[in-house]
Formats: C-alpha cells, structure tokens, sequence
C-alpha cells in the first residue's frame, strides 16, 4: 500500500498522486485534494520589499512523519473516508513551486472535502514545519497565524500555536 | 538524569546549535525551560517565558505539566509554519 505521508525534497506529481490513491479501489466516488504553493506576497501588494524571492523549509524528522500519521488516524475518527495521502516538501523552494499536496478518497463527496480541510488546519498548526522567507531586506522566519489556530479550533480542538 | 535537548528554526539559529545533552533534575517541561533560561544569553532571549515557545517531548506536542524521564528527547521550537 502507499505509504500514506511522504516529506521530501522533491516536486510530486499531482495526477500521479491522485491515481495511485484511488488505484484499484472501486469503493471511491469522490477524491478532494489541495495543493498549497509558495506565493510572492509582492504580487498581492505591489510593494516592492514584500518580494519573496526563495523559501527555506525546515522541519523536525521523525516527529513530522509522526504527528501528521496521528492527524490522519484522528481524521478517520471523524470522516468516512476511505485512503488519505500527504505529501511536504522541505528544504529550498522559489515562488510558484507546491509545497504540501493533501488527498482524500470515499464513496461520496461531503466526506472527503470535509476530511481534506480538517488535514489541512491540523497541519498548519500541528506539524512541526518552519518556513522562513528570502526576501530584499534578507532572510526572516514567517510568523504562525491566529488565523490558522482559528480555523483548527471550528472542528472543536483548541491549540495554542501562534 | 540525562536529556537529549533539540532546537528548531529561530531557536536554533539564536542558541547556534540543534542538539545537546543536559544532565538535569527538572521534572517537567516548565522547570527545564526555566533552568535553561537560568544560563543566560541566548537561552534566555530565546526561551524567555513571554515569547511563543512551542515544546515537544519524545516528538509528541507537550506543555508546561508534561513530565520528563531519563533519556527522554525535548525540543523547543517556534509556532510552526508548514502547509
């Protein structure tokens, strides 16, 4: 079976992905995926200095690997889904480039979109993952967003992250 | 007892290294942090108690209470910034 979380350096292949997780399973009926990307904030603002010119992405191995396995199990608690697959990258990356795919399968939709976004609020403030930004002023860590501990908290788990 | 101690991202870069043993009787996760401060300069700009701090003990979210145990592995880390 695919392993069901990959971090590595390398780009992945989304149509690959998207075939190897619902291969030979004839109970799905829906597959929800969501692919984050690196995005310049100076095309958003028009402002010079908030250019990102690279991204730098560190993580902790081991516990990464882990922590995202447990949110997958905490997620079939909560979803009917059939197969999840998560995949980040780390290490450096430019504008544009993807950086996290997460995929869900299940026999209809409701329960695959919902499982998909739950997999991603958990991660954006669970997983150990750091990104730091090069920039014209140099190179500086991003900050957590409360934004991010929000969202987490709508599916009823309250963390402390930023 | 000993402790494995590890640094992540800003934390790392201040402290200038990811990893170290510490001999130490702190029983849980606020008294370590404490004592790391207690040495001064960069643990303790770093570590200081109001700066969002996040800690992970045996690679497994924790929080001031969680207790520690010989050999354990305690990371100290900024919030995380992945997806």
């Amino acid at each position: 079976m695919l392993p069901r979380v990959a971090i590595q350096t390398e780009d992945f292949d989304v149509s690959q992905e998207l075939t190897a997780l619902r291969a030979h399973d004839l109970r799905v009926g829906a597959v929800c995926s969501f692919v984050g990307t690196v995005r310049d904030t100076r095309a958003l603002t028009g402002v010079a200095q908030d250019e990102v010119q690279a991204m730098e992405l560190e993580h902790y191995p081991g516990m990464t690997e882990k922590s995202i396995e447990a949110m997958i199990d905490e997620a079939h608690k909560r979803f009917d889904f059939y197969a999840a697959r998560v995949v980040h990258r780390v290490g450096r990356l430019l504008p544009a480039d993807q950086i996290v795919f997460v995929a869900v399968t299940s026999a209809h939709r409701g329960e695959s979109f919902k499982a998909c976004e739950f997999l991603m609020d958990y991660l954006k403030t669970q997983a150990p993952f750091w990104k730091k930004e090069q920039t014209p002023q140099g190179a500086q860590w991003v900050d957590a967003r409360v934004a991010d501990d929000a969202a987490l908290a709508r599916w009823g788990i309250d963390v402390n992250n930023a | 007892m000993k402790i494995q101690v590890r640094y992540f991202a800003s934390l790392r870069e201040t402290i200038g290294f990811a990893a170290e043993a510490v001999d130490t009787a702190c029983e849980d996760v606020a008294s370590l942090r404490l004592e790391l401060i207690a040495r001064g300069g960069a643990y303790a700009e770093c570590l200081a108690i109001e700066r969002p701090v996040r800690v992970a003990v045996n690679q497994v979210m924790a929080h001031d209470a969680t207790p520690l145990s010989a050999h354990c592995e305690v990371a100290f880390f900024p919030p995380v910034t992945g997806g």
